[in-house]
């Protein structure tokens, strides 16, 4: 008899649905279906069994094949990689679990490395805001019980996070919003009309790169004062009309996504939006939220925060002390600037994420993948060590995008001899720690130790 | 004053960290002491002698100290960080950090620096000829007091952030601003003799911006309210002032709202 799983986690996106139910083939090898879950969720579950996997590490050949080779080689491999750098990065994790990610710091302390997860090229601008300004924030369940303006700025979760709408924002009905979509006000700010948009009461049409003027004018009339006819690409009667609806709100979130982290001022954008929610709630509540990429895009901030007081960018090369500046220590600008000298990609593709420049200096030095798949990334490494698929064969925490944690169950075994991230990373630490040793004794043997010697037998 | 001369002899791999070079650090040691100090290049500590060959000693106090700094420092981060006193000299150009945290003193580039020069600055000048990056006279990252007090001249353009959360101080450019001047500001004045691409003094609460040029995308939050004929950097001129930003919260001093003031060139 096949085997039902319920309640199951999906390793896809940030709203991290956990009400997915799988179907195991009766040796537990095989996933038959998945239902509740969105085209690309249900994919990463098929992908794993309908797909031909890379099962054992893989180094890089003199005439540029890949030959298979075991998890000892490969850990000694990455160890001395490490140990012999100056300065390496190790980047990713949107895709692992936190304790996957505590293994990745310990080896990053270790080794004197910098230590990046993806915020640095998506939400990383939200945390420069959130240090700046705060983060009035909520839960995704208060929104779904109790909002009644949603706002979508610069984000299409129609097509990036496919059920927020249905099970948070828009659709669901809640306990105080009972007459669901009926009771909400939809406001979808975008230069594109989005398949969000479609859905939106309200769609403004914001001049692509001029968000934070229009925030600024929203803010302006917010505490009364006049504005110009047109802000940004929009008119001043429609500003004071969304205006009006954000004040008379019961209780709104204003959900923002790469529209504001990727065009010009970043963190400034975000940053103002925050304000904005800030002077909102002179009126009513208002709250804010980053609409984060990956499931577990957030674990990083929470793990990494916790162990050494900030989320991304960690310069960990003095060991005893975190330094993190984006600017200086974010991933594509230790790559475009050559600053680094071994790069370790985990749980990401920054092969297909990168700019063509960064990936061009990072390939100058060895870099090793460590991926379930085979990615762009892989293909140009020095090293591919595949590890089990998080939330499909291997159990662990994963924080949703409103800062909660949950925990992932697996559904199936890993392809036989495949180990997950957590134990790949605290094996790589114990080669570590070896190498040091070794280094420390020989060390010992080419110093005299000091003392008074010997008087020599008469 | 005694003058040390550091020249860059064999260049880095990587980045040095030269957080060592300042007067203070270099006051009351010989050049051999000097060659002594660690500077960081990623996980590796190495003396500075390892890089730079090292001429002459340092002053008694760091008052009496100066820094000549020759050869392509483009890769040196950090010179003259946390600086109380004395002068420093680069004759080429300069990574980030140069001037950083300084509370006194004197640093002049002659070349080009990077991003994050003057940071969280306290007090003393930092002069630069060329070009400067990102983030000059900001604050540090999550850091709500900026730059409080001090100089900075550049001949050049900056990028983009210059003078976030400033609270006091001057930021004189001779050239263009990037996006982003005095954003979240509390005090100081900024002085962009060219053009500034926008968002100039956004979430701004109190200070004084300068732009003689055009400023290609003005705020909403800034309402013109008279004009006036002021001193500005040593010469006389007539600005059209504006008040802003009006988004943004602001204190209210003797019965009247305190605005951040906005002036662009007639």
């Amino acid at each position: 008899m096949p085997k039902r799983v319920e309640n199951v986690g999906c390793p896809y996106c940030g709203v991290c649905c956990d009400d997915l139910v799988v179907t195991v083939s009766d040796d537990g090898k095989q996933i038959l279906e998945v239902e509740n879950a969105c085209a690309i969720g249900n994919q990463i579950f098929h992908h794993a069994t309908g797909s031909e996997r890379v099962k054992l590490p893989r180094l890089r050949q003199p005439d540029g094949t890949y030959k298979d080779i075991s998890y000892d080689e490969a850990v000694d491999y990455a160890a001395k990689v490490l140990y012999n750098a100056k300065k390496p990065l190790i980047y990713g994790f949107g895709s692992t679990n936190c304790e996957g990610m505590a293994a990745a710091a310990k080896v990053a302390e270790r080794a004197g490395a910098v230590l990046d997860n993806c915020a640095s090229i998506c939400h990383g601008s939200s945390f420069l805001a959130i240090f700046d300004n705060g983060y009035p924030s909520c839960t995704l369940g208060e929104t779904k019980n109790r909002a009644d303006v949603i706002v979508y700025w610069g984000a299409n979760p129609a097509h990036a996070h496919p059920r927020h709408m249905s099970r948070y924002s828009i659709f669901p009905r809640g306990f105080f919003t009972g007459k669901g979509q009926k009771s909400r006000k939809i406001i979808v700010i975008d230069p594109r009309h989005t398949d969000t948009a479609q859905v939106a009461d309200i769609h403004l049409q914001v001049k692509q790169g001029h968000d934070y003027e229009l925030f600024d004018a929203f803010r302006a009339v917010v505490r009364g004062h006049e504005i110009p006819e047109e802000v940004a690409g929009i008119k001043r009667e429609q500003i004071l009309e969304v205006a009006a609806i954000m004040k008379k709100a019961r209780f709104g979130t204003i959900f923002y996504g790469m529209g504001l982290c990727h065009s010009d001022g970043r963190n400034h954008n975000v940053d103002i939006a925050i304000s904005l929610t800030r002077d909102l709630n002179d009126y009513t509540k208002w709250t804010i939220m980053a609409m984060r990429g990956h499931y577990n895009i957030t674990g990083p901030g929470a793990v990494w925060s916790w162990q050494y007081g900030f989320p991304y960018c960690l310069d960990l090369t003095k060991k005893d002390i975190a330094h993190m500046n984006p600017g200086e220590t974010s991933s594509v600008d230790l790559a475009m600037r050559d600053e680094v000298d071994a790069f370790i990609n985990i749980g990401t593709d920054a092969g297909a994420h990168f700019p063509i420049e960064a990936v061009k200096h990072l390939r100058k030095h060895p870099w090793i993948t460590i991926d379930p798949n085979i990615c762009m990334a892989s293909e140009i490494s020095d090293l591919h060590i595949p590890v089990g698929i998080v939330g499909v064969e291997v159990p662990g925490i994963v924080y949703r995008m409103d800062n909660v944690p949950i925990q992932y169950r697996k559904v199936i075994d890993p392809p036989e001899g495949v180990i997950s991230d957590e134990e790949l990373f605290e094996r790589i630490h114990q080669r570590l720690s070896e190498l040091e040793a070794e280094e420390a004794a020989k060390e010992q043997a080419k110093v005299t130790p000091e003392g008074v010697r010997a008087e020599s037998e008469p | 004053m005694k003058t040390v001369t550091l020249t860059l002899t064999n260049p880095s791999e990587l980045y040095i960290e030269g957080q060592n070079v300042t007067p203070d650090n270099f006051a009351g040691k010989k050049a051999a002491e000097i060659a002594a100090l660690d500077v960081w290049e990623g996980k590796q500590k190495g003396p500075l002698g390892k890089y730079f060959t090292v001429e002459g000693d340092g002053g008694a106090t760091a008052e009496e100290t100066k820094i000549v700094l020759r050869g392509d420092c483009t890769r040196v981060k950090r010179i003259g960080q946390q600086m109380t006193a004395g002068e420093i000299v680069i004759e080429g150009n300069a990574d980030m950090y140069i001037g950083g945290w300084m509370k006194g003193g004197k640093v002049h580039v002659k070349g080009n620096v990077d991003s994050f020069c003057g940071i969280g600055m306290e007090g003393g000048e930092l002069i630069v000829d060329g070009n400067a990056g990102h983030h000059l006279g900001s604050s540090p990252r999550g850091e709500w007091r900026g730059m409080q007090g001090g100089v900075i001249r550049v001949a050049g353009n900056a990028g983009n952030d210059t003078a976030t959360f400033i609270n006091g101080g001057t930021i004189v450019i001779g050239g263009d601003a990037d996006i982003h001047i005095s954003t979240h500001g509390e005090g100081g004045t900024v002085i962009v003799k060219g053009n500034a691409r926008g968002r100039v003094g956004g979430q701004m609460v109190k200070g004084d911006i300068y732009v003689y040029g055009t400023i290609e995308n003005p705020l909403p939050g800034f309402s013109m309210v008279d004009e006036v004929e002021q001193e500005v950097d040593g010469e006389t001129a007539r600005f059209v002032h504006y008040i802003g930003d009006l988004g943004e919260r602001h204190p209210v001093s003797r019965g009247k709202t305190v605005y951040a003031n906005l002036y662009t060139r007639l």
